[in-house]
């Protein structure tokens, strides 16, 4: 067989294989290694909620999708031109994901009668019963290279045969060009207390390497030229990192040390844990007895003076609804992370959703409007969780941030900023009051935000509560003095609406269709409409970051297209939040709650069926 | 500088029931405060009260100190919060047997779990008071609520078990009308590091008057009760007769001159004792087998979590080479692009 090298622009790989076989790291390693390289990336972990489901079964199964290009990549991609499948309940649950010109490598020391029945097969040939013939198969003996690979090494058996991943993505390596060098530094670093470890793993990795070059059945290598990006320092995030370094960065901007109750929760623990790590930069992490506590302590801490916070998901969140209350009307900064997935109650733990908006929104007793802001893409959410902070404190009231398992486990490369680039926080912390006794619910005249009194500062004693109150802060149910407390509380919210920056509009200003989408679902609307442009089409894309309130001109933005599409992951909670916001328009809806994202096609048919 | 307790009285009108015990334990609280104050060198404005919802938990609003009245038994948690984010104040949680044990059990075990320093005063008064007369955690088997028409058919908690259970170390126990013990006690709880938890037995006028009754009367009240001090013997009664042996693996109260009992056979209380066993006998004891035991039961040495928190941050800090934010952005894996 001729052997080629294509040089592409983009690929699409997809390594999948028991929740157990590793290959949620073998993504991670092959998409960091291509980020290094220079490529764009953007990966997309996909796995159950069980630790270990039973081995082989297609329940069990884990992915990991990466999209490596030298262009513009927004999305992980819909299709895959290479899987990897570890075992046959792999391919029997990713087959689908595969172009017909795909590479599929497979371990065929799995592919036994065991294996095949396991994994619901009805026939002994996976392949034709799944009717995938024209892919370029490659059947290599994984598990068998492994153990002769690492015969020598002196691991016991059981480490030997987890060793496998390794050499799948040797052979990854060398289908496309990787320098393994990031690899072996990453090894080097994790197993340097072990020097066996670092032995076996950097040997079985080499020998997948030489393995795919030394086979014939490998017909083509890629090669994907460096992305061309702007000059400077980049490094690779994934959106639950961002979202707790943008916090951190807050906190340095306002001088107001970090204080994170929370409650460990599917798919925004990794926020807490990346937290719990940075206590030289004076964060606080206290991981609570419940998600109650987790914004409680939290709300406390807020109280004395810290920049507060809680992550979360959202069956969390419906457990922090009451003192999301007590935050609101105690007017105190507080930032509530909700990683969105799959609901309603546990729903599907690990795959994503859009479902939390109307929680977000309206989910508290009383009249108890909270601004809500969310992220658009793993990177992007440093900034939302900046800019979350920065409005919470500088406008004395809790900011719902929501991200989605898609942003929070997807990672991206990120063009490192300076901090200098950002604006400074000034929450409005008084050590003296003009009046006396302290009137802890008197408001400045522009954002209506009270002052922070902190507890420990000399006559300024007072007390908050969830009472109603007036604004000495004396309890009170006297109905006028409610209602109006009530239209304050209101009208603060609203008017952060003076705060934020005007929507934008990729693409024309007018036309036949626009495009509406908000949160995570950024990359495939800005592909799919890119798309639509390039064939000729008058379809411009407005995607909202600020959910509550909306952008000043957002009814100028809808008014000048003929028809609005609102694109989201959930049964049309934002289109409905448009319809009581903004009622002149009518709203077309285009709407997808299966626990994983758009694809780029369901879009653009979306938009093709409209126009 | 000097304190009266009147500098611990806001100008709230305090709006209790008359005839509370919750004015009583008003009252020897914001005693306390001047000799706290001078004891351990604090000021007025490091004070924080916190409380959930209740009677009880109206405390803070009639204190002239920083005040959090929170939502219902979540008080332990926002105390906690206070706490961590700023330990140089001084941190009271207010709350009751409903709030603390029902509600709000969970938040309550993990606080006194962590040792955080704060200070507790749990108001028992055995009955849902502000929602008007249901049965609470601590109300007796059998009891008859307005939720329990026919007697309860639950057991209650003993909240200084509970104590025990989740590591406690330092409980107190105070009858509302022992004004000075319970200003005593205050002090005490002060000045433990860690958390400290004093049950006070109080009267509900309206919907349980005289649970306590048995007790608090003042014509047996010595009799029924014994104040345990730390290194002293575990003598009570009105004519300071009766005290409390080791019988085997149970406590016996005996007559001092009665069968050739001397005071010297009496156990002497020793609250810093770490082993929790005697302790745990003494929270026990009920009447009319025994006294009921008041005062500073266990006052034990123990790290405490906003301590443990400040050492390790300290710590990481000071081995640390990123020191700001850019540091932070720049470290790991990075690449150039020229």
């Amino acid at each position: 067989m001729q052997h080629k090298v294509i040089d592409t622009k983009e690929v699409v790989v997809r390594f999948t294989g028991d929740s157990g076989d590793g290959m949620q790291l073998t993504g991670t390693l092959f998409a960091d290694a291509s980020a290094l390289f220079g490529n764009d990336i953007s990966t997309f972990p996909d796995f159950p909620a069980e630790i270990r489901a039973p081995q082989g079964t297609v329940s069990g199964v884990s992915g990991f999708q990466v999209n490596i290009g030298s262009g513009e990549i927004k999305t992980p991609g819909d299709y895959c031109d290479v899987l990897v499948a570890m075992n046959p309940a792999a391919l029997r649950s990713n087959a689908k994901w595969t172009k017909s010109s795909s590479t599929i490598i497979l371990d065929s020391d799995t592919f036994d009668e065991k294996g095949i029945t396991k994994a619901g097969f009805k026939t002994s040939d996976p392949i034709t019963e799944l009717k995938i013939e024209d892919r370029n198969i490659i059947f290599a003996a994984i598990t068998s290279l492994t153990k002769e690979s690492l015969k020598d090494s002196g691991l016991d058996p059981k480490m030997i045969v987890r060793s496998k991943n390794m050499f799948t993505l040797g052979m990854c390596y060398y289908m496309f060009n990787r320098p393994m060098n990031f690899t072996f530094e990453y090894i080097e670093k994790k197993f340097k207390k072990n020097p066996a470890l670092v032995d076996a793993n950097k040997k079985v990795l080499q020998d997948g390497y030489n393995y795919a070059g030394n086979i014939h059945a490998i017909p083509n290598t890629y090669t994907i030229q460096p992305a061309k990006y702007e000059k400077g320092l980049y490094r690779n995030i994934n959106g639950n990192q961002a979202t707790a370094w943008g916090l951190l960065a807050a906190s340095e901007k306002s001088g107001r040390p970090l204080f994170c109750g929370s409650y460990p929760i599917t798919p925004a623990t990794s926020i807490l844990e990346e937290l719990a790590k940075h206590k030289e930069l004076n964060a606080k992490t206290l991981q609570c007895e419940d998600e109650i506590a987790g914004i409680c302590t939290s709300i406390g801490a807020a109280y004395a003076g810290s920049f507060a916070v809680t992550t979360t998901s959202g069956p969390g969140l419906s457990l922090k609804s009451e003192a999301l209350g007590l935050a609101m009307i105690t007017e105190l900064p507080l930032v509530i992370v909700d990683v969105q997935r799959g609901g309603p109650s546990t729903g599907i733990p690990t795959k994503t959703e859009q479902t939390d908006l109307n929680q977000a929104l309206y989910g508290r007793n009383g009249e108890c409007p909270i601004a809500v802001i969310a992220a658009h893409s793993p990177s992007h959410c440093f900034d939302a969780a900046f800019y979350s902070g920065k409005f919470a404190m500088e406008h004395m009231m809790p900011v719902m941030l929501l991200t989605e398992g898609f942003l929070g486990n997807g990672s991206e490369p990120w063009k490192i900023p300076s901090m200098s680039d950002y604006p400074e926080i000034n929450p409005p912390v008084i050590e003296k009051a003009e009046e006396t006794p302290y009137w802890p619910f008197k408001r400045d005249e522009e954002r209506l935000a009270r002052r922070w009194a902190l507890p420990g500062t000399v006559g300024l004693e007072h007390r908050v509560g969830g009472l109603e109150k007036n604004n000495d802060g004396t309890v009170s149910s006297d109905p006028i003095v409610h209602e109006r407390m009530v239209a304050e509380r209101a009208e603060k919210v609203a008017r952060l609406a003076n705060y934020i920056p005007d929507q934008t509009i990729m693409g024309e200003e007018s036309g036949d269709v626009l495009v509406v989408g908000w949160g995570g679902t950024y990359g495939h609307l800005y592909t799919a409409v890119k798309e639509l442009q390039a064939e000729g089409k008058k379809v411009s894309l407005t995607h909202f970051d600020y959910i509550f309130p909306l952008p000043k001109n957002t009814a100028d933005v809808f008014s000048n297209f003929k028809k609005i599409l609102v694109c989201e992951l959930n049964s049309g909670q934002f289109a409905n939040y448009l319809r009581t916001q903004h009622q002149q328009f009518q709203y077309h809806q285009c709407n997808k709650v299966q626990g994983q994202p758009f694809i780029v096609k369901e879009i653009v048919d979306a938009v093709n069926a409209i126009l | 500088m000097k304190y009266t307790p009147q500098d611990f009285k806001s100008n709230q009108e305090v709006k209790w029931c008359p005839g509370c015990g919750d004015h009583a334990i008003l009252a020897s609280v914001q005693r306390s405060m001047p000799e706290i104050c001078e004891a351990l060198n604090y000021t007025k404005e490091r004070f924080v009260f916190v409380s959930g919802i209740g009677c009880s938990s109206r405390f803070p609003y009639y204190m002239e100190t920083y005040g959090f009245h929170g939502i219902h038994g979540r008080a332990s948690a926002i105390a906690t919060g206070v706490k961590v984010a700023n330990p140089t104040l001084t941190v009271w949680q207010v709350t009751g047997d409903g709030d603390a044990l029902a509600i709000g059990g969970n938040h309550f075990i993990h606080a006194v779990r962590r040792n955080i320093d704060i200070n507790i005063i749990l108001f028992n008064n055995q009955i849902y008071g502000l929602t008007k007369g249901q049965y609470s955690p601590t109300s007796k088997l059998g009891m008859v609520t307005k939720t329990s028409p026919y007697g309860t058919v639950e057991h209650p908690f003993n909240p200084g078990a509970l104590v025990l259970g989740s590591r406690g170390t330092f409980f107190a126990r105070s009858l509302d009308v022992e004004l000075k013990l319970t200003q005593d006690i205050m002090v005490e709880s002060a000045k433990h590091d860690g958390t400290a938890v004093t049950e006070v037995l109080v009267n509900c006028v309206i919907f349980n008057d005289k649970t306590h009754f048995n007790l608090v009367d003042r014509e047996f009240r010595a009799d029924r009760t014994i104040v345990l001090k730390h290194g002293e013997p575990m003598i009570f009664g009105k004519e300071r007769d009766k005290g409390l042996v080791l019988d085997g693996i149970k406590l016996k109260v005996v007559k001092i001159g009665e069968n050739g009992i001397t005071e010297k056979d009496i156990l002497v209380h020793d609250a810093k004792e770490e082993n929790p066993g005697l302790h745990s006998m003494l929270i026990d004891m009920k009447f009319p087998e025994y006294p009921v035991a008041l005062g500073v039961i266990r006052a034990v040495k123990d790290s405490t979590y906003d301590d443990n928190v400040r050492d390790q941050l300290t710590e990481v800090r000071s081995k640390s080479t990123i020191k700001t934010m850019d540091d932070l952005l720049k470290s790991g894996a990075t690449w150039e692009v020229k």
